[in-house]
């Protein structure tokens, strides 16, 4: 399929979606239909860098909750519409991205992943530290009275978002992999080494992976203070969120876009059916135990039952 | 607050008594990591573990924090065996440990982490012994003898395992599985049994560090993730496999954040660690004591 083509399919199945729920009343079901969806940014995001290249990023939480809090500050700046937040969230995380991928990635992979790892947890002290956005109190943030051209409650507009931004990450990994760039990031991701002295320039390429998917991350998180309108460091960088965004990529197959969105939307919505019935933190065991389950046993993930998504070679 | 000399002193001091005590935190990294070229993650949360099986002995039978954590090395050497035999055969044999084994080793951080909440809750524990609380004095200089435990038993721990890698023959081989496991092959040892071997000896150190952390510090079962960022960072300083240059970046790392948190404030420490990092990553991947 051509890539302008699936960008036309990808807009008419996110409005086709948003048409469904148009005779949804409940709201609660947007409450949770946004975490899915913010999941299947963030699991898609993640697995440009992590399924395309090879690199792991374990600072998930760190660059989601950077988008966050950058619309807090621009919030108690000047309140400008959400258009702008995601954009400055994207703009924020992906120099930070920037920053970090420059200084380690090139060195072994294993580096850049405890630095990311050690990134997030810098990032939660900077923010706790940091009394205009809250500091550790954390910081009430009043949404605006109406959505913008949006009849219907705010929570809906912020589903509508999500739900877009989804469509849009979806579209940009799709286009990533059957790019000149998806194919060197598949070189590198196969035999670093070999795609150097082939001439793929391997750290500019592993930069703008990085980039693109710090920069997912940061919108994901930028609606997040609208979304639950109290923000503290901890809700922001969110250990169930660093691990799930590194589990649903995992668990659905990282070698194209359906992976993620497989996992993600599998992972999240069981997880939302636990939280209701059983508890919130044997929920987060969960989690974790079929992350390790799948790398031990189905390294392909689900798609890899389906005989699809085989490597091409062991990386 | 003003810079005086004996807040100077006194801040050094315990920083050094700090860095000791994150010695014992990273020499099972050093070995993990440094010479197996094993990431392992989680080796934090093990620490965490280790911190708790010493409070159970001591709140239920009494037992001395130290003497807890010896008694549980076997059950943490066992563990280790049993994480490399899953290890090898999931990810190492298949060539696979770049991107699923960070993965396996994040997983078992966050299982342990969760684990030990639904066990114990997110309350902070603590543990009586008769060194907790009194100090010694040198003209200014304090030396509270919660620090110092930690930082001999810390010490005795790094320099036999430095005697037995140099001295034994499983040390040398540990050694020479790390330079070329290849070769090792050709002399007909296992090269997997000596790397199971060396794993669980990292892991066990897990107990004793763990025993000395709830000694130095209450605890509750999430700050582990705050010694990630420290130990790769001692690690990747201290020039990875190496003790000496480990020690003297704990040391370095154990100073500056004890002077950071003096004249700025604790809550601003964990931030030392991970600046150290990308410093030494950007500038001196070998390390300070590298090759």
């Amino acid at each position: 399929m051509r890539t302008w083509i699936f960008w036309l399919v990808a807009a008419a199945v996110v409005a086709g979606i948003f048409g469904l729920t148009r005779f949804v009343t409940n709201d609660y079901f947007f409450f949770a239909a946004y975490v899915v969806l913010q999941y299947v940014v963030m699991a898609t995001a993640w697995n440009i860098l992590g399924g395309y290249t090879g690199y792991v990023n374990f600072g998930t939480a760190g660059f989601y909750a950077l988008g966050a809090y950058s619309s807090v500050v621009l919030h108690k700046l000047f309140e400008p519409p959400m258009v702008v937040l995601i954009l400055a969230g994207g703009l924020v995380s992906g120099a930070v991205g920037l920053g970090t991928g420059y200084l380690t990635l090139r060195l072994k992979g294993v580096f850049f992943a405890i630095a990311t790892l050690a990134l997030a947890i810098v990032l939660e002290t900077l923010v706790t530290n940091w009394d205009y956005v809250g500091g550790s109190r954390g910081v009430y943030i009043i949404r605006p009275a109406a959505a913008p051209f949006f009849q219907g409650g705010y929570i809906q507009y912020l589903f509508l978002v999500m739900l877009i931004l989804a469509g849009m990450a979806v579209c940009v990994a799709r286009s990533i992999e059957h790019s000149k760039l998806g194919y060197g990031l598949a070189t590198i991701r196969d035999d670093e080494l070999a795609a150097e002295t082939s001439g793929v320039p391997t750290l500019k390429l592993k930069l703008i992976a990085t980039v693109l998917s710090g920069a997912l991350m940061g919108m994901a998180g930028a609606p997040l203070p609208y979304y639950i309108t109290y923000l503290d460091p901890s809700s922001a960088f969110n250990l169930a969120l660093a691990v799930n965004s590194i589990a649903m990529p995992l668990v659905g197959g990282t070698v194209n876009w359906i992976g993620p969105v497989l996992g993600a939307v599998f992972l999240a919505t069981v997880q939302q059916l636990a939280t209701v019935t059983i508890s919130s933190a044997l929920n987060l065991l969960f989690v974790g135990v079929i992350l390790v389950g799948f790398v031990v046993i189905a390294p392909n993930g689900i798609i890899g039952w389906f005989g699809r998504g085989k490597r091409r070679r062991q990386g | 607050m003003g810079v005086t000399l004996d807040l100077f002193l006194n801040a050094v001091t315990a920083g050094l008594l700090l860095g000791g005590f994150y010695a014992a935190v990273s020499v099972g990294v050093a070995i993990s990591f440094g010479m197996l070229d094993i990431a392992n993650l989680a080796h934090p949360a093990f620490i965490i573990l280790g911190a708790f099986v010493a409070y159970i002995l001591n709140d239920r039978f009494g037992l001395d924090p130290i003497l807890a954590g010896i008694l549980a090395l076997p059950a943490f050497y066992l563990l280790g065996t049993v994480i490399y035999r899953v290890y090898y055969y999931s990810f190492e044999r298949r060539g696979e440990e770049a991107l699923r084994g960070l993965a396996f080793f994040f997983g078992i951080l966050f299982i342990t982490e969760v684990a030990l909440i639904l066990v114990f809750g997110v309350d902070y524990r603590f543990v009586t012994a008769g060194y907790i609380g009194p100090s010694l004095h040198f003209g200014d200089v304090d030396l509270p003898m919660r620090m110092v435990v930690p930082f001999a038993v810390s010490l005795t721990m790094v320099g036999a395992l430095q005697l037995f890698l140099s001295r034994s023959f499983i040390g040398r081989a540990i050694l020479a599985v790390s330079q070329d496991s290849l070769a090792l092959k050709l002399m007909a040892i296992n090269p997997t049994r000596i790397k199971s071997i060396a794993f669980a000896l990292s892991i066990s150190t897990a107990a004793l560090a763990g025993s000395c952390l709830i000694i130095i510090q209450p605890i509750e079962p999430s700050i582990g993730r705050e010694y990630i960022g420290r130990v790769f960072a001692i690690c990747v300083m201290g020039g990875m496999g190496s003790f000496p240059g480990m020690v003297t970046a704990a040391m370095l790392l154990g100073v500056i954040e004890s002077l950071t948190a003096t004249f700025y404030g604790p809550s601003w420490s964990p931030a030392v660690a991970f600046g150290f990092l990308l410093l030494t990553l950007a500038f001196r991947p070998a390390g300070i004591m590298g090759r």
